[in-house]
C-alpha cells in the first residue's frame, strides 16, 4: 500500500491554453479564450473553456433559461412574492401539467397553458442541444455515438412528457416540475399501476442503471490501477496494446475468467448506460397503454404470488 | 486452456498475502490463490444451502425460491436451521465469499503490479450489502431486519420496507444515492461514446486523438476533463451510489421512525421564516 494511487494530480503543469482541433470546424462560433483552475486540475484537466456556441447553442440555451424562468416565476408566484416563502417552500412548489378534463387540447394560461408553453420550450432546448451533438461530432470527423446516446436519454424524456400523454389521450399525464411534486407523481404512478417493482421493463431499467454503476466502478478503478502504465491514454491502447491492458485484461481473466478488450469494455459501457433509459422508456409507454396492473400483470405471468 | 498471447510472461510467482506459494497457481483462466480456495469453500457451502432451503420451501419456480430472515422474535439470537438459520449461514457465506473475492484481488492486482482500486471499489459494494443483512439487523435489534434471499422476494422487502417510511422517495439519502446512479449512468454513457466516437470516426477518416476528445467536449459544454479524470470521476460517482445507497436504508428505523416526507418539516420550522404567512407551508 505504500505505492501511491493516483487519487489526485499532484504536480500540475501549466502552458498555454489547447484551443482544439480546428478539422471542420467554423471557428467564428468558438471563443477564443480559456482560463484555468487549479482546483479541477486535482482531479482532471484544469483548463476551462474554450466553448462553441453556434446558432443551435443560441436557441438551446435561450430556450432552456425560458423554460427556467418560467416554472421559477410560477414559484415566485406560488410564494406571493415573498424571499423568505420562496426559500422555505422552494422543494414544495410545483408547476403542473393541465387537468384531465382538457385531454389534448389547450388550457387557459393559469390551469395548465402555462405549463405547456414551458415544457414546449424544454423541448426546443433539448432537441437543439441534441443536434449540437451531431453537429460538433461531424466537425471533428468523430462518430455520433455521443448523439446516439443522448438520444436514448431523450427517448425516456419524451415517454415522460410526450408519447404517453398523447397514447393516454391527456397532458394530465406529464410529470410537473418541481422536487416533492416529481417525487409524488413516481410513487403516485407506481400504486395507480399496480406497483412499478413488478413491471419487467422497470426491473430491466434499474438493472442496467445498478450495472452502470458496476461497470464504471470496475472500469475507473481498472484504468486508474494501471494509471501508472499509462492505461488512461486509452486510444493508444486501443490502436497500440501495451502493457496497461495487458494487465487490466488479465486482473479480470484472472479474477473472473473474462476480459474485455480496451475497446470493448466502452462498448459494454455504451450499452449498459443506453438500455437503461431504453428499457425504462418501453416500461412507461407500456404503463396504463398496454398494462393497467403490473402486479395482477405478474400474477397471469407466474412470478407474483396468487391471492390467498 | 489457451493462454492469452501475451499471457505467458505474466504469469509469475508472487503477490500473495498468505500461503506463499503453496496456493500460488491457475486453473484454466482463473487465479487460485488462499483466498481462492476460501472464496470456493463459502460460495459451494452457501449454494448447497439454498438449494437445501429451496428444498424445504413450497416452490422450484425460480423467480420465487425464496429464503427468509428469522422471526423478529429471534431478536439476534441463533435460529434453528429451518426456521431462518440457513439465512443466517448463507449470509455468513456470502459475506465470507465476498471478502475472500476481495482479498483474491488484492493477490492479483500486486503480482500484476496494479493499484488497489478495483478491491476498494468491491469493498465498498461489500459495504452496502452488509449495512443491509448486519449492520442495521444489529442496530434494530433482530436479525428479521435483513432483506430475504429471493428474486421477487427481495423486490417485496424492498417494497414493504420503503412504504413503512411513507415515501422513501423523500429519504434525503436516497436522494443523493438516486442522484449519484443516474449522473454515473449519464457520466459512463458520455465517457464510453467519446472513446467509441473517436476510435470508429467518420468512414475515410484515421482514428481520432485525445486532442479531438478534449475540443470535442469543450465544444460540447466548455470543459474536458480529461482521460485520466473521467476514471476518478466515474468511480467517485459509482462509489458514492453505493454509499449512499447503503447510508439511506440504514438511517430508516433506527435513527428515523417517522415517514420521510416529515423529515423536511425541520427546514421549514426554521425560526427565520416559519411565522411567514403564504406558499405552501403559510
Amino acid at each position: 500500500m505504500a505505492e501511491y494511487q493516483n487519487i489526485f494530480t499532484q504536480v500540475q503543469v501549466q502552458g498555454p491554453p489547447e484551443m482544439g482541433m480546428v478539422e471542420e470546424v467554423d471557428l467564428r462560433d468558438r471563443t477564443k479564450g480559456a482560463t484555468f483552475s487549479s482546483l479541477f486540475g486535482w482531479i482532471g484537466n484544469a483548463q476551462l473553456g474554450p466553448f462553441y456556441l453556434g446558432a443551435l447553442g443560441v436557441v438551446s440555451l435561450a430556450a432552456g433559461a425560458i423554460w427556467f424562468f418560467m416554472v421559477g416565476l410560477h414559484f415566485w408566484q406560488e410564494a406571493g412574492y415573498s424571499p423568505g416563502v420562496f426559500m422555505r417552500d422552494l422543494f414544495f412548489f410545483s408547476l403542473a401539467p393541465p387537468a384531465p378534463e382538457y385531454g389534448l387540447g389547450i388550457p387557459p394560461m393559469a390551469e395548465g397553458g402555462y405549463f405547456l408553453i414551458a415544457s414546449f420550450f424544454l423541448l426546443i432546448s433539448v432537441m437543439t442541444w441534441w443536434a449540437r451533438s451531431y453537429i460538433l461530432a461531424q466537425q471533428l470527423k468523430m462518430g455520433k455515438h455521443v448523439f446516439w446516446a443522448f438520444g436514448c436519454a431523450i427517448w425516456l424524456f419524451l415517454v415522460l412528457g410526450l408519447f404517453r400523454p398523447i397514447l393516454m389521450g391527456s397532458w394530465s399525464e406529464a410529470v410537473p416540475y418541481g422536487i416533492f411534486s416529481h417525487l409524488d407523481w413516481t410513487q403516485n404512478f407506481s400504486i395507480v399501476y399496480g406497483n412499478l417493482f413488478y413491471n419487467p421493463f422497470h426491473a430491466l431499467s434499474i438493472v442496467f442503471l445498478y450495472g452502470s454503476a458496476l461497470l464504471f466502478a470496475m472500469h475507473g478503478a481498472t484504468i486508474l490501477a494501471v494509471s501508472r502504465f499509462g492505461g488512461d491514454r486509452e486510444l493508444e491502447q486501443i490502436a497500440d496494446r501495451g502493457t496497461a491492458t495487458e494487465r487490466a485484461a488479465l486482473f479480470w481473466r484472472w479474477t473472473m475468467g473474462f476480459n474485455a478488450t480496451m475497446e470493448g469494455i466502452h462498448r459494454w459501457a455504451w450499452w449498459f448506460a443506453v438500455l437503461t433509459t431504453i428499457t425504462g422508456g418501453i416500461g412507461i409507454l407500456l404503463t396504463g397503454t398496454v398494462v393497467d396492473n403490473w402486479y395482477v400483470w405478474a400474477q397471469e405471468h407466474g412470478y407474483a404470488p396468487l391471492d390467498k | 486452456m489457451a493462454l492469452l498471447s501475451f499471457e505467458r510472461k505474466y504469469r509469475v510467482r508472487g503477490g500473495t498475502l498468505v500461503g506463499g506459494d503453496l496456493f500460488d497457481f491457475w486453473v484454466g483462466p482463473f487465479y487460485v490463490g488462499f483466498f481462492g480456495v476460501t472464496t470456493i469453500f463459502f460460495s459451494l457451502l452457501g449454494t448447497i444451502l439454498i438449494f437445501y432451503g429451496a428444498a424445504l420451501g413450497v416452490t422450484w419456480n425460480p423467480w420465487l425460491i425464496s429464503l427468509e430472515p428469522p422471526e423478529l422474535e429471534f431478536g439476534l439470537g441463533v435460529a434453528p436451521l429451518k426456521e431462518g438459520g440457513i439465512w443466517q449461514i448463507v449470509t455468513i457465506c456470502a459475506t465470507g465469499a465476498f471478502v475472500s473475492w476481495m482479498l483474491r484481488e488484492v493477490e492479483i492486482a500486486r503480482k500484476l503490479g496494479m493499484g488497489l482500486h478495483v478491491p476498494f471499489a468491491f469493498g465498498v459494494a461489500i459495504f452496502a450489502y452488509v449495512t443491509l443483512v448486519v449492520i442495521r439487523p444489529v442496530l434494530m435489534g433482530a436479525w428479521g431486519h435483513g432483506f430475504p434471499y429471493g428474486i421477487w422476494s427481495h423486490l417485496d422487502w424492498v417494497n414493504n420496507v420503503g412504504y413503512a417510511y411513507g415515501n422513501f422517495h423523500y429519504n434525503p439519502a436516497h436522494m443523493i444515492a438516486i442522484t449519484f446512479f443516474f449522473t454515473n449512468a449519464l457520466a459512463l454513457a458520455l465517457h464510453g461514446s467519446l472513446i467509441l466516437s473517436a476510435a470508429n470516426p467518420e468512414k475515410g477518416h484515421e482514428m481520432r486523438s485525445a486532442e479531438h476528445e478534449d475540443t470535442f467536449f469543450r465544444d460540447f459544454i466548455g470543459y474536458s476533463i480529461g482521460p485520466l479524470g473521467i476514471h476518478r470521476l466515474g468511480l467517485f460517482l459509482a462509489l458514492n451510489a453505493g454509499f449512499w445507497s447503503a447510508v439511506c436504508i440504514v438511517i430508516s428505523g433506527t435513527v428515523w421512525f417517522d415517514v420521510w416526507a416529515n423529515w423536511w418539516y425541520w427546514y421549514v420550522d426554521l425560526p427565520l421564516w416559519i411565522d411567514l404567512e403564504g406558499g405552501v407551508n403559510g
